[in-house]
C-alpha cells in the first residue's frame, strides 16, 4: 500500500483545502495517510466547543485569542481583501459543491487518515490537549513524523 | 442491476472517489456498487483507483457526460 505524509504548516483556507483534497484522494484510493499539524496549521484542529482546563499565561492567552479556533474561520492566503475574498471563495466552494474543510476532515477521519499534532507548537502557543478536536490521533514530536515520512513514497509540506 | 447505487452528480474532485470508497467499505464482499456522476476526471480515476485497490470494475459507460461505473467488491 502506498503511503503519504503531509506537514500541514500553514493555517490558510486555500492551503488547507489543497492538503485535504490530496489527503482524501489518496485515502480513498487505499493509501495510508498521515498529516502532521505544526505551527500555523496546529489551530486548525482546535475544537471551538472545548476550553483549556488549566490557566494560561499572557502569551498563551494572546495566542489563544488570535489563532483560528478550528477549521471554520480560516482566511485565504491571497486575495483575502479584509475577508471579502474569503467569503466569496466560501460562496464559490458551496455553489460548486466543494465540501468545507470541516466536512473534508470528517471524510478523512472516516477513511482512516491519521491526524497528528506537533507537541512543540502546542508548548510555544500555550495550547492544551483538551482544546483539540476528537479527530486528533496523537500529540507527537518530529521523530514520529519522520518515522512515517521515512516509510512513505510521497511527503508534502504545505 | 447493482446491489447498491450512489449518485455523485454535481460533486467535484475528489468527492466522487471519496464517496465511492466510503460506500464500498461498508458493503459486503461480493456485492456490486453502481456509481453515477458527471465529474469528468472521475470517470477514469474511480475505475483506476478501484482496480489498484483490487476491486473488480465491471463496466464504465458514458452518455452525454453522465457516466455510470459498476464495481464489485471482491476484497
Amino acid at each position: 500500500m502506498s503511503k503519504l505524509t503531509i506537514v500541514m504548516f500553514s493555517g490558510d483556507l486555500d492551503k488547507s483545502m489543497a492538503a485535504m483534497i490530496i489527503a482524501n484522494g489518496a485515502a480513498a484510493s487505499g493509501w495510508d495517510v498521515t498529516i502532521f499539524y505544526t505551527m500555523w496549521g496546529t489551530p486548525l484542529l482546535r475544537d471551538p466547543n472545548k476550553k483549556a482546563p488549566k490557566p494560561k499565561d499572557t502569551m498563551g492567552r494572546m495566542f489563544g485569542m488570535m489563532l483560528p479556533n478550528g477549521p471554520d474561520n480560516l482566511k485565504l492566503s491571497k486575495m483575502n481583501m479584509l475577508g471579502l475574498g474569503t467569503s466569496m471563495m466560501k460562496g464559490r466552494m458551496s455553489a460548486k459543491n466543494v465540501k468545507t474543510i470541516r466536512g473534508m476532515m470528517e471524510d478523512a477521519k472516516e477513511l482512516g487518515v491519521k491526524f497528528l499534532i506537533c507537541d512543540l507548537t502546542m508548548n510555544i502557543m500555550g495550547l492544551q490537549k483538551e482544546e483539540f478536536s476528537d479527530i486528533v490521533d496523537d500529540f507527537v514530536g518530529v521523530g514520529t513524523y519522520l518515522d512515517a515520512a521515512e516509510k512513505a513514497e510521497v511527503n508534502l509540506f504545505i | 442491476m447493482a446491489d447498491e447505487t450512489i449518485d455523485v452528480k454535481g460533486l467535484s474532485c475528489p468527492q466522487p472517489l471519496v464517496e465511492t470508497t466510503k460506500k464500498l467499505r461498508k458493503m459486503e464482499i461480493g456485492k456490486t456498487l453502481e456509481i453515477i456522476g458527471d465529474h469528468g476526471p472521475s470517470k477514469k480515476e474511480i475505475p483506476d483507483s478501484m482496480a489498484k485497490q483490487g476491486q473488480q470494475v465491471l463496466s464504465v459507460e458514458d452518455k452525454d457526460g453522465i457516466w455510470q461505473i459498476v464495481v464489485r467488491k471482491v476484497r
